[in-house]
């Protein structure tokens, strides 16, 4: 035996080389102009949703400044009222639609879930594609919008009536619907992506028992984003017929509702915060798992939790409508379940206490931004029970106590989670690690202008701040306040510029990162960095929890999958046994030009209904594109024999 | 943290006068701060608690110069941890249990007033000022104002909401909670005033360009007081005692502002705009924007939008003796 190893292992060596050159031929990345519209693989289009809707996050920034700067003093003239509720509209749907969604669902669950699940690609990636067109359409629009000033100025919320063709007249709200409609058929289509990927692409063995949590709470958020966007879209669709077509749905002078309204948009709205909050959470559980160098306590009741949570999260909408003066016994009802949707966040936060607790904790870079996470979202979720008691939200409601509370759970939520995760899987996507030094001037800078900002807004509510003022009179002695509200924003500007800094700097300069720098289990660190197109040389199988680690030095690995197509495997959604393969369809150039068919009839939609008769064709025409059949594959060659590990 | 509370101190106003959700003046209020601060006290434990565990964990932080450490079983503090989040689930379970209890009696509280004979007010929101109504079976006998809401101490009130255009939300932080005025419904709540003294509101629902300036005031006073001022306020306006305040008037009765004004006892009754028979008699104009003086007044006149941007009223041109008299003559409608 000890004659032929070596042998053998060269042999496997040469055969590997081979393979993957094979694998690279057939999974090419196109490139140029061309090649960059068409490229179907979830690394490129997880990234462009990151940067895209990092972008906006920048804008959405800019936008806050420039509110800060005019509350800075009372009576200050640097934006008047029409220009100051575009922005605050601006900002707030900007960081909801175009950043927190994209950025936290999409940008994270596109880049990471088919490698976690260890897959070659994602399912249907041309529908992926396209949804980030359409992402991006969106965004233009919205934006194109406030550059042409006709950025919309009813609130991020758009509440009827004021919302409605009697009191906005133009095309303000239009935009503001349409942008909806693009989003979130966005976010739809990435839920089917990532829902799908997630039953039926995980490597055999990743039974649903032994699934990571951060699939888990992407399973959960598609199911959520599958149930929770259509209430939106039915109401920006019903108030976009009611300003385009003279519906009544929402018009009270002919018995339209104005209430109707806020029950759909809240019934999207809450669970739409979850939709936020779980993927920060599902980073938090990674990393502290992975940082405490022990497996996370309490697996199963994390997982029970944040299914919990997707379910609870449907059933409290209404405390955001306390003030209408609903009857006692309804509020009652909502404020039980607005309280108990504290039970999974509860157990969560107890679960990765106990974790680090009980374990070996390395303060690395994305662990303090966890540590951050702790320290923030803490106490928006505690000001969350406050507001939970009709009583205390009605005096609080739409004051700056809850423009501080929704920081602190967004922010807190989903950017510190986010940051932690961007520099977690960095080394993943660029090869490089990022610079701790950098990294830890880019915390404490955010950290202490975030509270500065936000800490001081609960005291000008308690105060009698009202939300969406463009200015205040003297005579409430709120500058104070306001003065020191405005001076975070400096920090928090300065970190984000370090943040920049070191992502530039580190990816050309940055350390070498190796295929698994943290030492973490999840599959996607079983590949190089940053993974070849074809992900996996040979895709894994898992034998438990936390693949890596429960992983045995002669681990299997799946065999049998084509080299000269695209081939992927598909396996059973619940024991994920392989049931059958499947072909990845490509790149292709077909979801570009369907996303700019759909934008068009869209957008035209916002000045004449006839676009829907004149746009469809022009979508369906794609579409037939789209779905081609392709003149079948080469002859499979004949399969070579294979080793296992 | 010192330094932190310090700078915030620093900033914090000194006087934060009559709208303040801490300084209640009615018992509604009370209720709520009570309640407030009840759960502030229990929320703040718990945070101190999760905290200092957090940091007594991170605070055991290995060295990061061997990384990463070999990942470890540990069976016997997962025994302990199953233990401890047991206990601290429970907890969680019956502390929310707590607050739902809490919240629901004093919000019966906050809400459960009653009485045989309270003083009826009606408040109609509209793009960007108040309309208060005081309704009485006869119409003569009925109140018409704007902005400022004039209340009985210790007695019983009965608000009753109602919006002409947008959705507005009724808000007088030192009194009780909010209440969004709904075009299409109409709805009801109870307020009681212990203190004599002027409360400031302001419209807490986004309602449009001029939302920030849509203030109002409730001013509560003696009995005496109360009924004197209703009496005042159900005279017709002034008549002109003098040829300056007659030409004012007419010049009111012949521009622009009968078109949406109403002096009661002339010519002018549209409803668009607040009614003015008693405009001398209130402290602020502009919806609580400025106060009531014969400057602010002649700048809002000659300017509104300048002042608010976007609001219905427009600007108005007047020759200068035609505006002193007019202003001459709005001061007398006391």
């Amino acid at each position: 035996m000890a004659t032929t190893e070596p042998v053998i292992a060269n042999e496997k060596d040469a055969h590997d080389t081979e393979l993957a050159s094979r694998l690279a031929r057939t999974w090419y990345q196109p490139r140029g102009v061309w090649g960059w519209l068409s490229n179907t693989h979830h690394t490129a289009v997880g990234k462009r949703f990151m940067v895209t809707s990092f972008i906006f996050l920048l804008l959405g920034g800019v936008l806050a400044a420039l509110m800060r700067l005019q509350l800075i003093k009372p009576e200050n003239s640097l934006l008047g009222p029409d220009l100051y509720n575009q922005i605050f509209t601006m900002h707030g749907s900007t960081m909801i639609f175009l950043f927190a969604v994209p950025m936290m669902f999409q940008g994270f669950g596109v880049y990471v879930v088919p490698l976690m699940c260890g897959a070659r690609n994602i399912a249907f990636p041309r529908l992926n594609l396209f949804s980030y067109y359409l992402y991006v359409g969106g965004a233009l629009v919205l934006w194109g919008g406030l550059l042409t000033n006709t950025g919309p100025d009813v609130g991020w919320f758009a509440y009827v009536p004021l919302s409605g063709p009697q009191y906005n007249p133009g095309h303000r709200a239009d935009i503001w619907s349409q942008m909806i409609t693009f989003t979130e058929v966005s976010a739809l289509g990435v839920a089917v992506c990532l829902a799908t990927t997630i039953l039926r692409y995980r490597a055999p063995g990743m039974t649903l028992n032994r699934m990571p949590i951060l699939l888990w709470e992407k399973l959960t958020i598609s199911f959520m984003v599958i149930f929770a966007m259509p209430a939106v879209m039915v109401a920006s669709g019903l108030l976009l017929l009611d300003r385009l077509v003279g519906t009544h749905f929402f018009n009270p002078a002919e018995g339209g509702d104005v209430l109707l309204y806020q029950h759909l948009f809240w019934f999207f709205g809450h669970p739409e915060v979850y939709i936020i909050f779980l993927p920060g959470a599902a980073i938090i559980s990674t990393l502290v798992s992975c940082f405490s160098r022990r497996r996370i306590f309490g697996h199963t009741p994390i997982v029970v939790s944040v299914v919990a949570t997707g379910f609870i999260g449907f059933g409290v909408w209404v405390h955001h409508m306390f003030a209408t003066g609903l009857p006692q016994l309804s509020e009652s009802f909502f404020t039980a379940a607005s309280l108990m949707i504290v039970i999974p966040t509860g157990v969560q936060f107890f679960c990765w206490l106990a974790t680090i607790w009980h374990g070996r904790v390395q303060m690395r870079l994305p662990m303090l931004w966890a540590f951050g996470f702790f320290f923030v979202f803490l106490i928006g979720g505690l000001s969350g029970v406050m507001l939970a008691s009709v009583p205390v939200d009605t005096q609080v409601h739409d004051t700056y106590f809850i423009v501080a509370h929704f920081h602190y759970v967004l922010i807190g939520g989903a950017l510190f989670p986010m940051f932690a995760g961007l520099y977690f899987w960095f080394p993943k996507m660029t090869g490089r690690m990022p610079d701790e030094t950098l990294g830890k001037w880019h915390f404490w800078l955010f950290f202490i202008g975030f509270n500065l900002t936000f800490f001081t807004m609960h005291f000008l509510g308690l105060h009698g701040m009202t939300r969406r003022v463009y200015t205040y009179l003297p005579d409430m002695h709120w500058q104070g306040l306001n003065r020191l509200a405005t001076t975070g924003v400096a920090f928090m500007t300065a970190g984000l510029l370090v943040f920049i800094a070191n992502v530039l700097r580190s990816r050309r300069l940055g350390a070498r990162a190796g295929d698994n720098p943290w030492g973490d289990s999840g599959l996607e660190w079983g590949t190089s960095s940053p993974p070849p197109s074809y992900n996996f040389l040979y895709p894994p199988t898992v034998n438990g929890r936390d693949a890596l680690w429960d992983a045995t030095p002669d681990q299997a690995v799946v065999v049998g999958l084509r080299d000269d197509i695209r081939e992927v495997l598909v396996t059973h959604s619940l024991d994920s046994n392989p049931q059958h393969k499947d072909e990845d369809p490509g790149p292709s150039i077909w979801p570009f030009l369907a996303s700019l068919a759909v934008s068009a009839t869209f957008v035209g939609s916002i000045f004449t209904p006839w676009a829907v008769p004149y746009g469809a064709p022009l979508v369906i025409i794609t579409l037939i594109g789209w779905l081609w059949p392709r003149g079948h594959s080469p002859a499979p060659l004949p399969q070579r024999t294979s080793w296992s590990h | 943290m010192i330094a932190a509370l310090c700078v915030l101190a620093q900033a914090m106003p000194l006087d934060p006068g009559r709208h303040n959700i801490l300084r209640p003046a009615a018992p509604q209020g009370s209720h709520i701060e009570w309640l407030y601060w009840v759960i502030f006290w229990i929320v703040f434990a718990v945070y101190v608690l999760m905290i200092l565990g957090f940091t007594r964990a991170g605070a055991k932080s290995k060295s990061d110069a061997i990384y990463p450490l070999p990942v470890f079983e540990d069976k016997e503090g997962d025994e302990r941890a199953k233990w401890a989040v047991g206990t601290a689930v429970a907890l969680t379970v019956v502390t929310l249990f707590v607050v739902l209890v809490l919240s629901v009696v004093t919000g019966k509280k906050a809400a459960g007033l009653t009485s045989k004979n309270p003083v009826t007010i009606q408040v109609i929101g509209h793009q960007w000022w108040w309309e208060v109504v005081y309704p009485n079976p006869q119409a003569d006998q009925t109140v018409t104002t704007a902005n400022e809401i004039h209340v009985p101490v210790n007695t019983p009130v009965v608000i009753l909401t109602n919006s002409s255009d947008v959705i507005h939300s009724f808000w007088v932080p030192s009194v009780t909670g909010k209440r969004d005025l709904l075009p299409g419904y109409s709805s009801a709540f109870w307020i009681k005033i212990e203190q004599p003294g002027i409360y400031r509101g302001q419209c807490a629902e986004f309602c449009g360009l001029q939302h920030a300036h849509m203030g109002f005031s409730v001013i509560a006073q003696s009995v005496e007081d109360f009924q004197a001022w209703q009496q005042q306020q159900l005279k017709p306006a002034a008549e002109p005692s003098n040829d300056e305040t007659g030409r004012g008037r007419a010049v009111f009765l012949t521009h622009a502002c009968l078109m949406c004004h109403t002096i009661r006892g002339t010519d002018a009754g549209s409803h668009f705009g607040p009614d003015l028979t008693h405009l001398a008699s209130r402290n602020m104009i502009a919806a609580e924007t400025l106060p009531n003086t014969r400057g602010a007044l002649a700048g809002w006149i000659l300017d509104p939008q300048r002042i608010k941007p976007g609001a219905e009223m427009a600007p108005n041109s007047l020759s200068p003796d035609d505006l002193q008299a007019l202003l001459a003559y709005l001061q007398t409608l006391q």
